[in-house]
Parts: structure tokens; sequence; C-alpha cells
């Protein structure tokens, strides 16, 4: 038998929260019409992510973004988006959410692409010349994807 | 009546450690076996009772908003971490002084906090929650709209999935229960079942998972499985009972009980259904646990059982030999605490504590036991067991079995080392 609840939710329609509806997933659904490549990228990274990453994302104060392949099995591992992000499309993701930190979301989606390209190409995934953009962003695995595994609905030793 | 003879206290465990019951249901008895001589006061007289100036004076008139007293100022939130120095907010957190605390509740100054890029000033009259993805009538919430629902509530702690994460450390880092441990706290929470507003919103069929997003400025989201979303999550609008406090998600957020603290998504303004997890920065980077062997654990939700002795505790020196209580917490975010064991020797023998009640799944168990000290070196242990038989790890396990590397879900036992002096530090035992 169904309960009687409110019903005091208003229906809203797509169009009326594309502004919020922003999440992007592993396959890369939700990403952006937009482009850029590493190159147009360089000179936004120096301005505004360079300042808490570091020169050419060697991190400090903020975390360092480049590096680090082969550590992780160390006792002094070095986790950054080259070595531990799974996803690519997470780059790009939290970058337009919340980056740069004193501004999030002033960047336009083609400058996303582009300063994510630039990490991208620190990290020696891709070229400085390669066109990154909804299709090519998702198609890229990233080194460390096969090293993650799903706990839930189990549980960890 | 009769006085009763003094009474032999019984012991449980080595170095002093008393039966949990002589402090339980014996008023006359705990009286006869705390003895003078127990205390040592037997020879030193109390000073002549004089009456005091604010019993002779009219005191202070109301106050609109109560304020702890002033001699209670050390008791406060810290410390105040900004790895950012660029920025005066961004991301930090700052951690509930547990060791000065009683009881099973955090007062709501004292929560720890958690943000990743500040705290939101929310108008609540401004604030909306989408509900939308699969779901077949997306749809949008004020705060009025959801305050008109039935409402549940329950205790329920929150822990930072980094708490404790000092304990990987190679050496024993120096700090108190507060430092160590105080991304832990435990309110009552108020609010609105989240099943009833996604039944309401009608969930598609293909709906495993949904992404839950904060209105801060990281916009932090997380992803929840439905499976868990629709058995105990809450959209908590209250906490202990007034509207939630600003750095703890006013005016709502997601209570996930018993699963990592980042997944209770504060300042929650979008729920998006969806056929898999996002793998948000903040689940996949963040919050996830590198293994010694390079693999990492993704999607570890509960905080497993785990307790810490808040009294005595470092930065709270011993001042004298004689009877004291442990006291401190325990929990799981897999169930209900059913014992808590007490070691002064460092790990060798274990005498249960008694659970001070309510006894609550999900929440923090006070726990007490009676403790005899001689004055010379002990090594103050605790060991919590769940209702699903979890038994907490010695830190020796914990590190054998994942590393040193995981950062996050760190819940070994934490072991106080007390010297001849009173002074009491964090050792490895």
């Amino acid at each position: 038998m169904a309960v009687e609840t409110p019903h005091l939710g208003v229906p809203i329609k797509p169009e009326d929260f594309a502004a919020w509806d922003r999440s992007i997933s592993p396959d890369g659904a939700g990403l952006p019409p937009g482009k850029g490549t590493a190159a147009q990228g360089k000179e936004n990274f120096a301005l505004k992510c360079s300042g808490c990453h570091g020169a050419d994302g060697a991190g400090k104060p903020a975390d360092r973004l480049v590096g680090g392949v082969g550590t992780l099995a160390s006792d002094a591992p070095i986790k950054t988006v080259g070595s531990y992000w799974p996803y690519a499309t997470t780059l790009f993701d939290y970058v337009r959410r919340a980056m740069p930190l004193n501004e999030p979301q002033s960047l336009t989606d083609d400058e996303v692409y582009a300063v994510s390209a630039y990490v991208l190409f620190l990290n020696g995934l891709v070229t400085e010349k390669d066109q990154i953009n909804a299709k090519t962003l998702a198609k890229l695995k990233m080194p460390n994807r096969d090293n993650f595994f799903i706990v839930y609905p189990g549980n960890l030793k | 009546m009769a006085k009763k003879p003094p009474q032999e206290l019984t012991l449980a465990a080595g170095n002093g450690l008393v039966d949990r019951r002589s402090f339980l249901g014996r008023a006359g008895g705990v009286a006869s076996a705390l003895g003078l001589a127990t205390l040592g006061m037997s020879s030193a007289q109390a000073e002549q009772l004089k009456v005091q100036d604010w019993t002779k004076t009219p005191g202070l008139g109301f106050t609109p908003y109560g304020q702890p007293s002033k001699y209670e100022n050390g008791v406060a939130r810290g410390p105040i971490i900004e790895p950012n120095a660029m920025y005066k907010t961004g991301p930090g957190s700052i951690r509930s002084p547990l060791q000065f605390l009683e009881g099973m509740i955090t007062p709501n100054g004292l929560h720890f906090e958690r943000s990743h890029n500040g705290i939101p000033d929310i108008n609540p009259d401004e604030h909306r929650l989408l509900i939308h993805g699969l779901v077949k009538r997306p749809q949008v919430f004020t705060l009025e709209a959801l305050s008109r629902y039935p409402m549940t509530s329950r205790i329920s702690f929150v822990e930072c999935a980094g708490n404790s994460g000092a304990l990987y450390a190679k050496t024993a880092a120096e700090g108190t229960a507060q430092t160590l441990h105080g991304l832990l706290s435990c309110a009552e929470w108020t609010g609105v079942s989240l099943a009833l507003i996604l039944d309401e919103a009608g969930i598609h069929p293909k709906a495993k998972w949904l992404l839950a997003e904060g209105a801060d400025p990281a916009s932090m989201s997380r992803s929840v499985p439905l499976a868990k979303a629709l058995d105990d999550v809450m959209i908590a609008l209250y906490q202990n009972g007034e509207r939630i406090r600003p750095s703890n998600g006013y005016p709502m957020r997601l209570l996930v009980p018993g699963f990592q603290g980042n997944m209770n998504v504060k300042w929650l303004h979008r729920i998006k259904l969806t056929e898999g997890p996002t793998m948000t920065r903040d689940e996949t980077s963040r919050y996830s646990l590198l293994l010694k062997d390079g693999k990492v654990a993704q999607f570890k939700f509960p905080l497993d059982a785990k307790s810490v002795i808040t009294r005595p505790s470092p930065g709270l020196t011993m001042k004298a030999p004689g009877l004291y209580e442990i006291s401190g917490l325990a929990w799981s975010g897999n169930g209900t605490i059913t014992r808590v064991d007490v070691s002064a020797d460092g790990g060798k023998t274990f005498a249960p504590a008694a659970l001070s009640g309510p006894v609550l799944p999900k929440a923090v168990t006070r726990f007490r036991i009676p403790w005899k000290w001689d004055g010379g070196p002990a090594m103050l242990q605790a060991r919590a067991v769940d209702d699903t038989g979890y038994v907490q790890p010695t830190r020796d396990a914990l590190v054998a079995e994942r590393g040193l590397n995981p950062a996050y879900h760190n819940n070994a036992i934490t072991n106080w080392s007390i010297a001849a002096d009173g002074v009491i530090k964090h050792a490895y035992a």
C-alpha cells in the first residue's frame, strides 16, 4: 500500500538545471563541447595554477601534479595526476568545478580543456599539440587505472 | 543504616585495572572502595570555607544564545591547518577536543570541521536542492518545502576517513586525542529520509548510484551507492536540536551513517542518480587507500570499529597515584559496539570496560573502567569489538596488512604511554 507523502518538489526542465548539471562520468558523458591543447593551456597554467602547484606542476604549497610514476609501491609514494589519478575525465571535472581555488568556475570550457591538456602534457601523456576534447579526453587511459580496485559492497581487511 | 566495611577492589587485569562493576550501581561500595587511604588524602586537611563574592552579588542577566563559561576557553577546536598560505580559507580542517569532553554528544560549536574551500555563506531562502538524473520526475526543493516533510532523528558519528592517519607514520607522532583522533564527532541529526524524496522523484530501474554535490566553492561531490541511500541516509537539517551550523553544512547536508565523513556532503544542493560512480576527485585522488603493493582500494566506505581513550590522555598529566577512571569513545561504521577491552600494560592483559548507554549503531559509545595507578610506568590501550564480531586491530597488524601508505581508514589501537612523572605521550606499543 502506497503511503501518501507530501510531494512538495517542484518539477524542473533539463534546460533549467543545465548550469548545475556539470558532473562528468568516466565514460566522458557530460563533457561539454570545446577543445584545447597543452600549448594553449601553458599560459593560463602559469598565470592561474602555478602559484599553488608550482612551476610545471612540481607542487607546493598545494598538490604536486606531475611525476611520481613507479613510486606508489615504495615507502615514499608520490601521488600525482600522472602517477595516481585513474581517470582523465576527473581532471577536467575537478578543474572546472573547483579550480582555481581563489576563483572557482571562472575558466571557460576551452580553457579547462587546455589547462587539462597542459597537465597531461607535463606528465608525458599527450603531446603539446594534441587536441583535447570530449572524445580524446574520454579515450585517454591513465597509467594507474588498472591498479584501482573497488572494495564496495565488500570491505577491506 | 549500618555502615558497610570497606571492600577490596577486584583487580580485572594487569597493572591496576579494576573490575568495571566497581564503579557501577554500588554507591556505598564505591565510596568504600574509594576509601581515603586509596586516594592518599588521609593526612591533608581541606581549607576553611568562605562565602564567595559570586554568592553575595546579583549575577548577570540573560543572553539570547548561551556560551560556555569563560573558564572553559581552553576547550576549543584546533589546530587550524591551512595548507595553502595564499588563501585565507581554502582546504582545511579543525578537530574536536576529545580529551575535554564527556558523554557521547559533541556540542555543535566543537564538532570537527573539514572544508575544501572555506564555508559558504548560504542564504537559506535562495538555497535549492535539485534531484535529477535517473529519476522519472526531476525536481527542486526549497528548505521550506523539505521542512514540511516527516522527519526522523538519529544519533550518529561523523568521522573523516583521514582521522588518525598519523598512526601510519613510521615513528609515533606526538599528539593528543584531539590532534590525532579529533576528526570524529557525534551528534543527534534530524532531517528527511532520502528514500522518501527519491521515491517521490521515481527511481529509474537503471539507477545504482547517486552523486551528491555541495554548493560550496569546491562543489565537493561524492558518489553514494543507491542501496545505502535507500537504507539509512538522511537529508539532515538539524544538529543537536538546532539548524546545522554553517561549518557543518547549513542549511542541509547528507548524513550517511557509518561511512567516510567526506560522503556526508555538506551544503547539499544536488543529487543526481546514475548507473555507476562518477569518479570525482574526492573519491579517486582522495579517500582511496594506497596499499603496500601499489594497488589502490577504492570505495572502502565504512569506518571500521575503533576506540580511543580520552582520559587519561596526552596533555592531561597524572598528578598522583591512586584510583582513576579511564574514559573513552568507541564506534563502528558497521554496527553497534558490543565490547571494549582496556589494557594498562601495553596490551599484555585486557579487562572489559563498562559501556555507558545508550549504545547505538553507528554512534559513539562512551566506555569507562576504574584504574588504580601505582605511580609507575603504564601503557593504556582500548580495543573495540562490534556486533559483526570485528575486533579493532593492533597497529602492527594493520600495518602488516596494508603498509604505511594508505593515509585513510586507520583504526588501529592507540597506545598512551604514561611515565612515572605522570606525563602521557603517544607511543607505539
